[in-house]
């Protein structure tokens, strides 16, 4: 069996045995749901079209908010309990441990986010539902989730203290989240060209819409893959000759 | 599996926890790391087992390096660390059943092989417990059961008995013995009569390098240069007989001793015996011999005289051991 998913799949049951993956669960849908369907301000009968934008655009925020949550165990944890070295003892590459912790997170969030199909059943018996953009909304949340998960086990594994593992993701999300494009806003050429890149919002908005451009996969596969090349050297540096 | 360990050296920063340390094990030995702590045991350990690639030299397990083929080595090899990490809110199977599943073992084997485990290491009533349940005594003993789960050559435990109640040190210690007819085991401890027990070689290690390196016996016969010896002698006026033990020709040195009157530590020149002459002394003198004993050297003393930060400690040491030293009543 593949050690990925050997390791994944402790990690879940650890979630899943303890309250952390259906308070996650129950958090999302509680928020998503409040703001999509009750909140007096945006809900999808108040905007009086047969689309899930509102939702997409709060998950936007909520799961920018519940990943860094999620991971903060991640690597913290076996850090500070010191498990990390019962792990790299084990015939496991720190690769596999890096991409275990990834795949455990990311299935939650996927969870997460599958139990918030109903919200599309709902709306389409409502109306004409655009199909494309709803699909092209999941496809975005996945890839953003993966991107900000990816940075969660980053600042987890460069810690043993999960309270900083959260607020260093969410300082590091933060850049990628809102203040690349407020950088963006306030430059002009290539600076700003640069910053409106690494923009998550933009791309997330452009698949969001049903637009499945490579370049705005290829930005999310790019960072996620950075945050995890990232983790897994901080995961070796006890190899670093000093 | 032979380990051979080649110009080990490791820096943790400015400081050399370990400082160029060689030697080699032979297939079926069980050797035992001793040393004070932060002596750099267990750096020794993590080094070979792959976990921390070290500043300078080798480690080679069976002619592979290390460093080169880590993933082969960790198959090969059963660790149990330092305060043995575990994942305290599994079950004790289900953890077995993960550590099973990491070294790769076969599907098909991993159930009997886990039974097995929990048979050997006494686990049974304990199962399907989760590990944050169980006692220390218990947690060791599942630490020692994902060690040699998937049937290593070669294991590797950090300080396998600390902080266990000295029942249970006896059953761990057992289990190692078993362990150790079949495989290379290297076990490192503070405590010299676990070391003494289980092991067939001893390596002293102190600031980082190798100090000793023997079987208990020759270490001791290392150590035993020279003839020590408990003396009371009951004179009849209760004169003083000390200078009659100093006029002996194979005494080296006299030491008074203040619990009883005229009670001696005599050291004898190296490889010299003074037991007879003493004896004839008393003759000569009409004195009455009331204690004649050898103070054997035990391992406790070879360990400080090589550890000794300074010799002015080590003396003082000395003198704490001669209360407690075992007897040997001629």
């Amino acid at each position: 069996m593949n050690k990925v998913w050997i390791i994944a799949r402790r990690e879940l049951f650890a979630y899943f045995d303890s309250l952390i993956a259906y308070l996650m669960i129950i958090i999302f849908l509680g928020l998503s749901g409040f703001f999509t369907w009750l909140s007096n301000s945006s809900n999808v009968f108040l905007i009086g079209q047969a689309d899930l934008q509102v939702f997409f655009s709060i998950s936007f925020w909520t799961l920018f908010f519940f990943i860094p949550a999620i991971t903060m165990r991640a690597l913290a944890e076996e850090n500070r309990s010191g498990t990390i070295e019962f792990l790299s003892t084990k015939a496991v590459t720190d690769w596999q441990i890096v991409s275990g912790k990834f795949l455990s997170c990311l299935l939650l969030v996927v969870v997460a986010i599958a139990c918030t199909l109903p919200y599309y059943w709902s709306v389409s018996s409502l109306g004409n539902v655009d199909h494309g953009g709803v699909i092209g909304g999941y496809i975005g949340l996945v890839l953003l989730s993966a991107m900000y998960i990816s940075i969660g086990v980053f600042a987890s594994s460069i810690t043993h203290n999960q309270i900083v593992a959260f607020l260093l993701a969410l300082v590091i999300g933060m850049f990628f989240h809102l203040l690349f494009g407020v950088l963006a806003g306030g430059q002009t050429g290539g600076p700003s060209t640069v910053f409106e890149y690494l923009n998550a919002r933009s791309h997330f908005e452009s698949i969001a819409r049903g637009v499945l451009d490579t370049r705005d996969v290829i930005y999310f596969f790019s960072i996620t893959f950075l945050g995890l090349f990232l983790s897994t050297i901080a995961l070796g540096k006890r190899n670093w000759h000093d | 599996m032979s380990i051979k360990v080649e110009n080990l050296t490791k820096y943790y920063g400015e400081q050399k926890a370990v400082d160029n340390i060689s030697f080699e094990i032979k297939t079926g030995e069980v050797i035992g790391f001793l040393g004070p702590n932060g002596a750099g045991k267990s750096t020794t350990m993590k080094m070979m087992t792959g976990y921390m690639a070290p500043s300078e030299g080798r480690v080679i397990i069976e002619g592979i390096d290390v460093g080169e083929e880590p993933l082969a080595i960790k198959r090969k090899i059963g660790y149990l660390p330092e305060h043995n990490p575990l994942y305290t809110d599994m079950t004790v199977i289900d953890y077995l059943r993960f550590c099973a599943e990491i070294q790769g073992m076969d599907r098909s084997l991993t159930d009997d092989r886990i039974r097995e485990m929990v048979r050997l290491c006494g686990l049974d009533a304990e199962k399907h417990k989760r590990i944050n349940e169980l006692s220390k005594g218990y947690r060791q003993r599942v630490g020692l059961a994902q060690s040699i789960i998937h049937d290593p050559e070669v294991l590797i435990f950090d300080e396998p008995t600390t902080g266990l109640d000295p029942n249970q040190i006896i059953e761990i210690r057992k289990l190692i013995k078993k362990l150790g007819k079949e495989k290379t085991v290297i076990l490192s401890s503070h405590i010299l009569s676990e070391v003494e027990a289980t092991c067939d070689r001893i390596l002293i290690i102190n600031k980082g390098k190798i100090v000793a390196d023997g079987t208990s016996e020759t270490l001791r016969k290392q150590a035993a240069g020279e003839e020590i010896l408990k003396v009371q002698i009951e004179t009849i006026a209760g004169e003083s007989a000390e200078a009659g033990l100093r006029s002996i020709a194979s005494v080296e040195s006299v030491k008074k001793l203040a619990d009883k009157p005229n009670y001696f530590q005599v050291y004898s020149g190296s490889g010299l015996s003074s037991r007879k002459a003493i004896f004839d002394l008393c003759v000569q003198n009409q004195w009455y011999l009331m204690e004649l004993s050898v103070i054997e050297t035990r391992l406790e003393d070879i360990f400080r005289n090589v550890t000794a930060a300074d010799p002015s400690s080590g003396s003082t040491a000395d003198e704490d051991m001669v209360l407690t030293t075992k007897e040997n009543d001629v």
